[in-house]
């Protein structure tokens, strides 16, 4: 088996990390085949995305030793990880909000012409090129800002592989994509690989391990578990190490009792700000029951993330129609009032939208409920450290003490600290947008249940999602956006993956 | 009590306070007139004006805003105060006139700074003036307001009240330090123990997720721009009854020197980081600075470009932590 083996482009031995508090690695071996996919497998900080920072030289401090087609390497920073072949799609979003597509792919790399100055035609032209190998039909000009996370998540694709790297390292990239951008680079990693390049590949994804992987490796709680051909291995057997225990059975959705009609939406419409009399929503209606989850689909840009906020309250003035809480008729002109009426909002992007990152886990969990820890109008610092520890241990929340800064938190943590932000509002219509994107197996199977939990206790849930096995199996009835407008409604016994996306796809003529 | 005080005395205050203490060591061994109690209450006085407007400016830059205004409300202020005091309010096609108690006086300057610091925030807010770019026009319209008020000429003699405030002393303590003390004391416990202290470290940490957080965010930030201009207004009435006389041109560039104790202090300029404590530290030492290179008879010029240096120093320090590489 050794013989067969491929070149190996580039190998991590015995590789320690430590972090304030936490050894993130702990002698952790790892080895990028050339020609091949290479996953890596493991539950939130399990260390894998440490472990491919300090392999495209984000950190330099560490224990071990990596080597770059058998020579020991030791890269001062990503751009020297780069100059040496080694390129990494970061799973959160490192792009200029205000430059253009073009100009990011291209940043600190600009071409230039005969006078040494940027050869502009030739950026737009290359740009192009590469959208094009991803099906992306945006203009090169268009600013980064104006963008959607899926959209932006392409541009990061690009310009990573525009590097023309050996070795390419994805953390998560297809958490924001639809499914059929998915399939685009799918398509797009194999070409890469017949051209010789090492593929890391990591993903909470298990069908697309199935689907790519030539080899995985699994880390748990920062130590190395196993590295083997995907073919001598199965799902199961990979999620079984990687949980270090049996695979508990997928979850399963609980049917309860449903009460009064808590939020009804009747033609509900969003004014576009920048062109007039258009509509980013359009005529939008459902009802949600306490007790019930209602599920929303659609791709990009469809206006799920749209209609969440608008319920919310943020775009004040600009929402038309009517909205009803317990038969009540209200209208949000500030989050505040929406709040106040009970409603909680998990957004789609913890870090940008969920948190403040430079404050504590307990900071940021009383945030949205302040007005309970006072005492004689002062905040009590003893009533907050007793209630976040009572949620940092029910939700799990792993971290070594509630003053620890949120930033400091892996992804399924951070989530964890924004549902817990939220329960402590005590709230009886919950909006979660997209809430498991990026988070492992594990992680996931508890926020189910969380949130079939919090419909148990008589709370209506909207659910956002992209993942058409999760809306399937969290909703209790599912509504398609497409386009700003309502394309299909579905009850628990009508779900199918077809009938779902069928109704989300534009153009259905 | 004892770990609201490890909360106060922050790690990031640490280090400032460090240098400050140097700084005093190496000033007493230098001069010999530094350490002794006449110029400790005087260092403590000259920082006080100082003081007051960076507890304001603490708090706009904490919510990632800035405010470069501070010194043209102070004048205003102060010259409203003034005015008022001795020629009282006369409207003379309405045979108008209203006279003004001592107390009168220092309310109109308050409500006057409140209400600049007020349309700063309106500014901001409502029509998404850059914080910057708002306050900029502040300080000139205040300097010309105060212009206009004053028609040029400084106004003098205000009496015993406002020089009491200015030069007394109460139980062994000048005046204005006793105002200094008193607002610093109170912004702290504000920015510790409040609601909305916390959302003003909230806003300054990440806007989208305090206002997807329920919390009103342009309330907040009118609010802190409002406190910004009526701590503004507390200076400027310091600063006139220390000189018993309005100046049309008073406080001039003390946005800079309170920028810069900011600064200092160890607060980010991004907002979301930073405190009361480390702004005090901060301003005390560009008091010790000014003071100390005065008594060693260095050229003003040169304290000026010392004074440069030491806000890099203090920033780098701030930076540069140990085990910790920025690329």
């Amino acid at each position: 088996m050794y013989e067969s083996d491929p070149e190996i482009l580039l190998e991590a031995r015995h590789i320690s990390k430590q972090f304030p508090g936490v050894l993130a690695l702990n002698d952790v071996g790892f080895k990028v085949y050339a020609g091949k996919v290479n996953a890596i497998v493991g539950e939130n900080g399990a260390g894998k995305s440490t472990l491919m920072n300090i392999l495209s030289g984000v950190y330099s401090d560490y224990q071990g030793e990596v080597l770059l087609c058998g020579r020991p390497v030791s890269f001062s920073g990503t751009a020297d990880a780069q100059r040496q072949g080694i390129a990494m799609i970061h799973q959160e979003l490192n792009l200029v909000p205000y430059l253009s597509i073009a100009q990011n792919i291209f940043l600190g790399r600009e071409p230039l012409n005969a006078l040494g100055l940027i050869d502009f035609p030739q950026m737009k032209r290359d740009t192009v090129d590469l959208l094009e190998r991803l099906h992306f039909d945006e203009s090169p000009e268009k600013l980064v800002i104006d963008l959607r996370p899926g959209q932006q998540q392409i541009v990061e694709i690009a310009k990573a592989l525009s590097l023309q790297a050996k070795v390419l390292i994805m953390d998560e990239p297809t958490s924001s994509l639809s499914e059929k951008e998915a399939g685009i680079l799918f398509r797009l990693i194999r070409e890469l690989t017949e051209n010789g390049v090492g593929v890391v590949y990591i993903t909470h994804k298990m069908n697309e391990i199935s689907l790519l992987a030539d080899y995985v490796t699994v880390l748990r709680d920062g130590c190395f578990i196993e590295a083997c051909p995907m073919e001598q291995t199965s799902v199961d057997e990979l999620v079984r190490k990687m949980v270090g225990r049996e695979r508990k059975d997928f979850f399963i959705k609980r049917q309860h009792r449903l009460g009064e009609c808590l939020l009804a939406v009747k033609d509900l419409c969003l004014r576009d700000p920048l062109r007039e009399g258009k509509y980013r929503l359009k005529d939008i209606s459902f009802e949600v029951y306490a007790g019930q989850v209602l599920g929303i689909y659609g791709l990009m840009g469809a206006g799920r993330t749209e209609l969440m906020e608008a319920l919310f309250g943020l775009y004040g003035k600009q929402v038309e129609g009517r909205v009803f809480v317990k038969g009540r008729q209200v209208k949000f002109n500030n989050t505040n009032a929406a709040v106040a009426e009970g409603l909680a909002l998990i957004p789609e992007d913890r870090k940008t939208e969920g948190l403040v990152l430079d404050m504590s886990i307990e900071q940021n969990t009383t945030l949205a409920s302040l007005k309970n820890f006072l005492k004689h109008g002062l905040l009590s610092f003893k009533k907050e450290r007793a209630t976040v520890e009572e949620m940092r241990s029910k939700l799990e929340i792993k971290s070594y003490s509630g003053l620890q800064l949120a930033s400091q938190l892996s992804g399924g943590n951070q989530q964890k600290v924004v549902l817990s932000k939220w329960l402590l509002t005590k709230p009886g219509i919950v909006l979660l947008d997209e809430p498991t994107r990026g988070i492992d197996i594990h992680s996931k199977n508890e926020i189910y249940k969380l949130m079939d939990d919090l419909a148990g206790q008589g709370m209506a849930l909207v659910v956002v999602s992209s993942e058409l096995p999760e809306i399937m199996a969290v909703s209790d009835k599912i509504i398609c956006l497409c386009e700003g407008r309502l394309s299909g409604r579905f009850e628990r016994d009508e779900f199918s993956e077809e009938a779902l996306l069928k109704a989300a796809l534009p153009d259905k003529a | 009590m004892k770990k609201n005080f490890k909360v106060i005395i922050d790690k990031p205050v640490i280090k400032p306070l460090v240098a400050l203490l140097l700084m005093v060591g190496v000033m007493s061994v230098l001069s010999g007139n530094f350490a002794t109690t006449d110029n400790f209450f005087n260092v403590l006085r000259q920082v006080s004006v100082n003081l007051c407007i960076s507890v304001g400016m603490t708090m706009v830059i904490l919510t990632g805003g800035i405010d470069l205004s501070v010194g043209s409300i102070l004048a205003l202020s102060g010259a409203v105060a003034a005015g008022l005091s001795k020629n009282g309010f006369s409207f003379p096609a309405a045979d108008l006139y209203v006279g003004f108690t001592f107390w009168g006086c220092i309310l109109a300057a308050l409500l006057i700074g409140a209400a600049l610091g007020a349309f700063n925030g309106w500014m901001i807010t409502r029509f998404k003036v850059p914080p910057f770019v708002a306050t900029l026009a502040m300080l000139t319209i205040a300097r010309g307001l105060t212009m206009l008020y004053t028609k040029g000429f400084p106004i003098t003699g205000l009496g015993e009240s406002f020089s009491f405030l200015g030069t007394g002393w109460f139980l062994g303590v000048p005046m204005p330090v006793w105002v200094a003390l008193l607002i610093v004391a109170f912004f702290a416990f504000f920015m510790l123990k409040t609601r909305t202290g916390r959302y003003i470290y909230a806003i300054g940490g990440n806007k989208k997720a305090s206002l997807l957080s329920g919390i009103k965010v342009n309330k907040i930030i009118l609010w802190v721009y409002t406190l910004a201009g009526i701590l503004s207004a507390v200076a400027g009435l310091m600063v006139t009854a220390r000189l018993d006389s309005a100046q049309p041109n008073a406080g001039s560039g003390y946005e800079l020197d309170s920028i810069a104790a900011v600064v200092i202090g160890g607060t980010s300029l991004s907002g979301g980081k930073g405190s009361i404590a480390g702004t005090v530290v901060g301003a005390l030492i560009i008091g010790v600075l000014n003071n100390g290179l005065v008594l060693l008879n260095v050229s003003p010029f040169w304290q000026q470009v010392i004074k440069g240096f030491v806000i890099l120093g203090a920033v780098i320090l701030d930076k540069v932590s140990p085990g910790k590489s920025e690329n």
